[in-house]
């Protein structure tokens, strides 16, 4: 495949102090919509909790609605397993992300946002109440109406997917609604809502000091700017690290990897694992045409080195989803079960190495008709952890 | 109008139409699991998935709307392939007892096989849940044989507001019920049953009371005494492959014979006997409200005939409890008849008397073992059993149901009027007790066509009327002019709005119809399946011709009745009436 042309960059934007805040609110609050729609959408920023739908877009969908009731959600519900890099967010930049909100309520129509800070975040929850004293205090100053309430969830991994958030914010159980319809019409409440990651929001408010054009600059076609990756697992150097988007993976292992990296989980359990012999063809970023083999990610990035299982690799997954799916539709419920069923099986040498391949099919089946991402997602590692580690599979 | 092809055909569709609404109105089926129209839209289970082009995933058919140009498979390659898939994956956490199982034949989990046809089992694994819940005299809960489809959670929630039936945990460990450690005999269940109308497996079911009758019947030194309720003949020939809608009063009676009842009583009669009470009492109540000055009238007057609906006041309710009619429930009352009118006539023991009830109804399993519904000491009604097991004890004594010759009722409590056979129906008991009242009241028929209150027909959940009263007996002048305001609602979420007013003080009726099941006793808990509204309406006309039918269409005008009171209640409301035929209520907790 294509050979890589960026080399890893390191950025510090998300980090770099957030003392002009009350300046940016200012200035952004002044300009009108539809310039700052603009802006994000020239940025060509991707949403950043993974799933890599444009900002702008979003933004402009929501403003368009006519609803007098909207919403500004910020998904603070920091939940896939190695990822680590919005809590550091929320404890050192808060203003940054508040500020983006606030940005968004003006721009969609809003005067109401949400930070869902997940369960076990409950430590951040006075400082970050701190943060949004002093910038309500400031919003009531100059006359802007606009209040950030902290909402506090429960533990379940579900609750990141935007519609089981709503749900779980409304007080019923979290599991994910059918869509359409989308959040930017009947989001929280049924109203009109923009959830955005909360490293999404910290990005918005660097376009909006810079202008897109700096953010633009950064990364690779359909992968533009910066981000945050929270590399954990056989690395001597462990830790949060912004980077232009569009590296190749293999700079990557070059950088973080303790020499004998056999494989890289991109994207947390939820996402794609990379064996050794794929890394100089993966790129780290958003799919596109030009790109080749190019993996999203929410940020976590785990290496495993050759002292590693991937049987128990992929075993430690599957007991994950198996107890967060959040039971509602056929496939994820069951299907994550019966996988690791199945690999149990056959490592017990109960079932023959053919059943592997059965296994597959189900996880294709999981692929296609799971009711939203979890579900979806399985298959991913499942395949990949079969496909180039058969063998510590089966003995 | 949205343009869109299915399997290479074009079709036009009203916008909002769903990918499988839209394949259903041109005859493309696609299998389907967990939907139930217009009630349960959720897209749990995935069988009904079909390919877009275009979509990076499959689409549940039954949640996703037809959008112009869309271009749908619903049989390609992949779409049969993960179909197979899915179900087998059902499969792999469902019991394969199929031949020891009640529902067996009666499944549509075994429908869906016969569809999608698997011969071999690759997912064989952990079983979820192993709980049976018996606690409770009228519903089983056996959660091993659930299939997680939340038909039960989207009733019990969204239709009648109970809130019970819940998932429960996540992931595989998911399971449907009352909370944890939650007994259903010991919840605030109404014992309604809709959720076992729904189950599409044996998850849910009756708690078959067939071997106590089968054990009765063989007792020769016991007289057994069966009754069927109104709603009972509109639905039994389903379980015989008629028509919904057809039907089977006389081919009932012949086979309850065949069965070996001694005798045969029909409910209704006991029906006719609760216009008189019930009729007597609203009366009452409203010469209290017009003629004294105290506050001691309680208006509105609720009806009383549904055990699930009075359950749910008394959880729910329980300081408004004084609404209710006193009257008990048709069949106790004929079962308290039976052992004391009835055995003294014929001279039975009334030890030695088995009554058995045969009801649409899940929620009288529970009324029976009530304490007020004994007397001296002895039950009223002994067993119930539902339409749904009549009809298995039809199947199992080999009776030839089709061909049966009619048959009758039993004399004396069997003879009964078209106001009877209406309360099989919502609406109706409002009807037959107005029917009554206002004659009584002003010496003349009630004005309407045929007899009807046409804005208290049909299958609305809240439905009013108003009743003029113009020229009264002379007893009753104090009503002259009164317009008396009547509600009917079926399905309890309607009686919960009905009910806060009455809490806020506003309500501004004065007599109310609840029953507890969405439609009335046609579409109640214990009915053969499939309800839906289509079959609702079909019973709810055979109902209505059954009444149109009779020359005798008035509860007060029935001949038996006034013979009943004549040798041996006395009056309406009189001592033995009390002590037979009213009941009291009990404040129960809200959780």
């Amino acid at each position: 495949m294509s050979t890589p042309i960026y080399q890893l960059k390191r950025v510090d934007f998300i980090f770099k102090d957030e003392k002009d805040w009350k300046e940016i609110l200012k200035n952004s609050i002044n300009r009108p919509a539809h310039e700052l729609i603009n802006e994000l959408i020239s940025s060509e920023l991707k949403g950043r909790g993974g799933a890599g739908f444009p900002t702008g877009l979003k933004w402009k969908l929501a403003a368009e609605v006519d609803d007098p009731i909207k919403y500004v959600i910020c998904n603070a519900d920091e939940g896939e397993p190695g990822t680590f890099k919005d809590r550091e967010i929320l404890s050192k930049v808060p203003l940054k992300v508040l500020t983006s909100m606030a940005v968004c309520g003006h721009v969609i129509g809003s005067k109401e946002g949400y930070i869902y800070l997940r369960g076990e975040y409950f430590f951040l929850q006075p400082e970050l109440n701190k943060s949004i004293g002093e910038f309500k205090d400031y919003c009531n100053e100059i006359n802007f109406d606009f209040t950030i309430k902290i909402f506090m969830g429960s533990g379940a991994y579900i609750c990141g997917e935007e519609t089981a958030l709503f749900e779980s914010m409304e007080g019923k159980r979290g599991e994910p609604r059918n869509k359409p319809p989308f959040p930017s019409t009947f989001g929280y409440l049924g109203k009109p809502t923009v959830i955005n990651n909360v490293e999404t929001l910290a990005h918005c408010y660097t376009i909006f000091e810079y202008g897109s054009k700096r953010f633009y600059d950064l990364g690779v076609q359909y992968s533009r700017g910066s981000k945050l990756f929270s590399v954990s697992g056989d690395t001597p150097k462990p830790g949060i690290y912004e980077l232009e988007l569009g590296m190749s993976l293999v700079d990557f292992v070059d950088e973080f990897g303790d020499g004998d990296t056999k494989a890289v989980q991109v994207g947390g359990a939820s996402g794609f694992l990379v064996p050794r012999k794929g890394f100089r063809e993966t790129t780290i970023g958003f799919q596109g045409k030009l790109t080749g083999i190019s993996l999203p990610t929410g940020g976590s990035m785990m290496l495993f080195n050759s002292s590693r299982s991937m049987y128990n690799v992929l075993d430690n997954y599957l007991e994950f989803f198996r107890e967060e799916s959040c039971g509602q539709c056929t496939p994820c419920r069951v299907g994550c079960q019966q996988l690791l069923n199945g690999i149990k099986a056959v490592k017990r040498g109960e079932k023959n190495a053919q059943y592997l391949n059965k296994l597959m099919r189900l996880t294709e089946t999981m692929q296609y008709t799971a009711k939203c991402g979890l579900g979806q997602s399985v298959a991913n590692s499942f395949s990949a952890i079969v496909e180039n580690f058969r063998e510590e599979m089966i003995y | 109008m949205i343009n869109l092809t299915i399997n290479n055909k074009k079709f036009q569709v009203e916008e909002g139409t769903t990918i499988f609404d839209a394949a259903k109105l041109n005859n493309i089926l696609i299998p389907h699991f967990c939907y139930m129209e217009n009630v349960h839209q959720i897209g749990s289970c995935r069988i009904c998935v079909v390919e877009v082009e275009g979509g990076k995933t499959l689409m549940a058919s039954c949640v996703t709307p037809a959008t112009e140009g869309m271009v749908v498979h619903t049989n390609s390659e992949r779409v049969r392939d993960v179909r197979k898939v899915i179900f087998e994956l059902m499969l792999s956490d469902h019991p394969k007892e199929c031949l020891s199982c009640w529902r067996n034949q009666n499944c549509e989990l075994q429908d869906l096989g016969n569809l999608i046809q698997l011969h071999e089992f690759r997912y064989e694994g952990a079983k979820s849940k192993d709980v049976v819940d018996s606690s409770s005299p009228s519903i089983v809960r056996d959660s091993s044989k659930c299939i997680l489809c939340r038909r039960c959670v989207t009733v019990c929630n969204e239709i009648q507001g109970v809130g019970l039936m819940n998932p429960h945990h996540r992931g595989f460990s998911t399971f449907i019920g009352p909370s944890e450690d939650e007994l259903l005999g010991e919840s605030v269940c109404t014992n309604c049953g809709q959720c076992v109308l729904v189950c599409p497996v044996g998850a849910l079911k009756e708690k078959d009371s067939t071997a106590a009758v089968w054990e009765a019947l063989y007792d020769k030194s016991k007289t057994v005494v069966v009754q069927t309720a109104p709603a009972v003949r509109a639905a039994l020939g389903e379980v015989f492959a008629y028509e919904p809608g057809t039907l089977v009063t006389g081919k009932m009676a012949a086979a309850l014979h065949q069965l070996g009842f001694d005798y045969v009583f029909d409910t209704n009669f006991a029906a006719d006997l609760t216009i008189m009470e019930e009729g007597s009492e609203f009366l009452e109540r409203v010469t209290n409200a017009f003629t004294t000055k105290e506050k001691d009238h309680v208006l509105p007057m609720i009806t009383s005939c549904s055990p699930g609906w009075i359950k749910f006041m008394e959880h729910r309710y329980p300081d408004q409890l004084a609404h209710l009619s006193s009257c008990k429930s048709p069949h106790m009352m004929l079962g308290a008849l039976t052992k004391t009118y009835f055995a003294e006539k014929m001279n039975i023991n009334p030890a030695k008397l088995y009554v058995v009830s045969v009801m649409p109804c899940t929620a009288k399993k529970f009324e029976i073992t009530r304490p007020e519904m004994f007397s001296n000491g002895l039950a009223d009604v002994d067993a119930v059993i539902t339409t749904r097991e009549l009809g298995r004890m039809i199947k199992d004594a080999g009776i030839d149901f089709r061909s049966l010759e009619d048959g009758e009722f039993d004399s004396p409590l069997g003879l009964s009027s078209g106001a009877a056979d209406i309360f099989g129906t919502t609406g109706g008991v409002m009807e037959a007790a107005l029917r009554t009242v206002h004659e009584l009241v002003t010496g003349r028929e009630l004005p309407g066509i045929k007899l009807h209150i046409k804005p208290l027909t049909g299958l609305s959940r809240i439905k009013t009327a108003e009743l003029k009263i113009e020229n009264p007996l002379p007893a009753y002048s104090f009503l002259n002019g009164v317009i008396v305001k009547v509600a009917v609602t079926s399905g309890l979420k309607g009686a919960a709005e009905l009910l806060e007013q009455i809490k806020n003080g506003t309500s501004p009726y004065h007599f109310i119809e609840i029953m507890g099941c969405p439609g009335g006793c046609i579409s109640g808990g214990g009915q053969p399946r499939p309800v839906n509204d289509a079959i609702r309406t079909m019973r709810l006309e055979a109902i209505y011709r059954e009444d149109e039918g009779k020359l005798l269409r008035k509860s007060h005008e029935n001949v038996d009745i006034q013979m009943l009171y004549r040798d041996f209640l006395g009056v309406p409301l009189g001592h033995k009436s009390h002590e037979l035929l009213h009941t009291v209520y009990t404040q129960r907790s809200k959780n």
